[in-house]
């Protein structure tokens, strides 16, 4: 354990360097590139970015889920300053849905569709305790009526199909609490439900968070979801982090060129009747990622210096990696 | 109170897929046909020794004087009515028929149960683990499937010889390779499933993530696979015992029987061998009719959620 002074408490998660590395047919690809990240225990990380910029390979690197031919190449992982890159399989397996757990997108599939919810939660409650079978009925009772499941009893002996798609998604979340986690990894858990089921999540969420203690780790590329949950906000472009600050830092003031546009393109800051705000070009395959900053092709500020790897700014709590950063706000012409 | 009632809506709506199965599965009255025809099947392999007029294999109550009679005919002590005949040994050939079928339906039925175990644990554990055991696998099915199932089963009977357990181990080594296919290829796309993920998660241990959430969700697509499966057991045992190589005259299956009386139908003595052929064929399209059906209700294309 590291030394832990009062005036810094030890973050729940503490990610420096991740590198993620898949080899394909056509060469090595690299999802996850170098990524620090630190979530202190209560406190809700907003990981934002499009598809295929490696958030979600970031959570599975985490929970030790990326399967051959990908491997988590360098960096160090540590949960409460316990180092979780190199550990032996079965030492992992203990860790996952014990002290991490995850929560996924779709809740229909989710959850088995051929057993019993009371089968689903009482057998991961007996992977990770040493309780009896009533004892561990009597968590899983008490985890939905804490995720706000009227009568458990009764919907304990139900199956999946038999729920709706928010209260699968609530029976995911007790499952997921279920061994009181350290760090909740939530991967677009409200991308699938409709906006008010989502609205009554976001809240349970951001309740349970603060009751337990628990850290999480909120995947999504809704920048709207974020800016009411999250305390700290990382934007993901090509493998790398490229902002990170307070949500407030961030959305507010994105400096980050692509974090400045992606937050710019969000209908709702668009002028009405206007066509949408867009970002030119497409993200870049990673197998042929251009030389230096990754963004630089579709970045109007690219100069020649962006063909050299752009240094990371520190500073104010936030980190930035360009050599070009945006100075004025969101809606301003830049 | 509330909870009880809670309880009873909960059964009924656990059942209502059973319900649906069912109302899908009788709509096609061919196949409740069959059903009720692979009912009866099962009603005479397991009531077998209650429903016959003699035991055929119990020599005493044999008389040689009455063998080779034609339908109908009495025997020589006036006690029994062969209906169907008697063959060489002065055996009623209902009786024999209705044995014939026990051992047929035994035989396809254990062997088919055994070989589904084997090949649908190989099979899962492929497609889950993947890699080397996979390839291994694999290739051992493709091997196996490389050759005719019956130059197989002959090669191991004439090595082992005749008998009830040889011949189900015989069948076994044969099948097992048909169901670890299907179930791998029906693992794979069922592992990639979010709820494998979220198991794993969870941190279920690997056993427990491949019996107890994979398999279930494989069962369905298998179950139409092996109750054909069950039927061509059965034929394929019928041909070994025809030539030769299956059971032992004690314990005959209708194939057995058909190779029997082949020797007389050149002599117009049919019944010896066309009744229990007859009664191969009814097993036979009673389990496709069946099997056929259930492919198509089963079938999840056809399916509404």
């Amino acid at each position: 354990m590291p030394a832990a002074s009062a005036s810094s408490p030890v973050p729940t998660l503490a990610i420096e360097g991740l590198t993620t590395r898949f080899g394909t047919r056509s060469g090595t690809v690299t999802p996850v590139d170098g990524v620090s990240l630190s979530i202190l225990p209560g406190q809700i990380l907003g990981l934002v970015g499009e598809s295929g910029s490696g958030k979600s390979l970031t959570g599975y690197s985490i929970m030790g889920l990326i399967d051959a031919p990908g491997r988590i190449e360098s960096g160090s992982i540590r949960l409460n300053g316990r180092e979780l890159f190199g550990l032996p399989a079965e030492e992992m397996r203990k860790i996952r849905g014990n002290r991490i757990a995850m929560i996924f997108q779709d809740p229909m599939m989710t959850l088995n569709p051929v057993l019993r919810i009371d089968t689903q939660m009482i057998e991961s409650v007996l992977a990770h305790q040493d309780v009896g079978h009533e004892q561990a009925r009597a968590m899983c009772r008490d985890a939905l009526e804490r995720v706000g499941i009227a009568s458990p009893d009764e919907r304990l002996l139900s199956y999946p199909h038999q729920f709706s798609g928010g209260m699968r998604q609530r029976v995911a979340i007790a499952i997921a609490l279920l061994n009181q986690p350290d760090l909740i990894i939530c991967d677009e858990p409200t991308t699938a439900l409709d906006v008010t089921i989502q609205g009554q999540i976001l809240y349970e969420m951001q309740k349970l968070c603060a009751d337990t203690g628990a850290a999480l780790l909120w995947i999504t590329h809704d920048l709207s979801v974020i800016a009411g949950l999250a305390d700290t906000v990382a934007v993901m472009y090509a493998g790398k982090i490229v902002e990170s600050g307070t949500a407030q830092q961030v959305l507010g003031q994105p400096r980050h060129p692509y974090a400045h546009a992606l937050i710019a393109s969000a209908p709702s800051r668009n002028p009405r009747g206007q066509p949408l705000r867009q970002i030119p070009g497409m993200t870049p395959a990673l197998i042929n990622l251009p030389s230096g900053c990754p963004f630089r092709e579709r970045c109007e500020r690219a100069t020649g210096a962006c063909r050299q790897v752009p240094p990371l700014h520190t500073g104010e709590g936030r980190t930035l990696r360009c050599f070009h950063p945006v100075d004025v706000p969101v809606g301003a012409p830049a | 109170m509330r909870v009880a009632t809670a309880l009873a809506t909960a059964a009924v709506d656990v059942e209502t897929p059973l319900r649906r199965f069912a109302r899908a599965y009788l709509a096609s009255k061919v196949a409740t046909f069959g059903l009720v025809l692979l009912c009866m099947v099962l009603f005479v392999a397991i009531a077998g020794p209650f429903l016959t007029p003699q035991n055929p294999y119990d020599l005493k109550l044999l008389d040689v004087m009455d063998s080779r009679l034609p339908p109908g005919e009495k025997s020589g002590d006036g006690k029994l009515t062969f209906l169907l005949g008697s063959d060489e040994q002065g055996r009623d050939m209902v009786s024999a028929i209705v044995y014939g079928i026990r051992t047929s339906v035994l035989v396809g039925v254990v062997s088919t149960a055994i070989a589904l175990a084997i090949g649908l644990s190989l099979g899962l554990l492929a497609a889950y683990l993947g890699g080397r055991f996979d390839g291994f696998i694999m290739r051992l099915v493709d091997i196996q499937l490389s050759f005719p199932p019956i130059l197989i089963a002959l090669i191991l009977l004439a090595l082992t010889g005749p008998g009830l357990g040889k011949i189900i181990v015989a069948l076994v080594a044969v099948k097992w390779a048909y169901y670890a296919r299907s179930a791998r290829s029906i693992a794979l796309v069922e592992r990639r499933k979010e709820y494998i993920e979220a198991a794993t998660c969870l941190g279920l241990s690997t056993p427990r993530i491949i019996f107890r959430h994979l398999l279930p969700n494989c069962l369905t697509p298998l179950l139409a696979v092996t109750a054909l499966q069950v039927a061509s057991a059965i034929t394929l045992e019928a041909t070994l015992s025809f030539l030769g190589l299956g059971l032992p005259p004690t314990s005959p299956s209708l194939g057995l029987l058909i190779s029997n009386g082949s020797q007389y139908l050149m002599s117009g003595k049919y019944w010896i061998s066309v009744f229990p052929g007859v009664a191969l064929l009814v097993v036979i399209v009673a389990i496709n009719l069946v099997a056929d059906q259930l492919r198509d209700v089963l079938n999840p294309r056809l399916q509404t959620h």
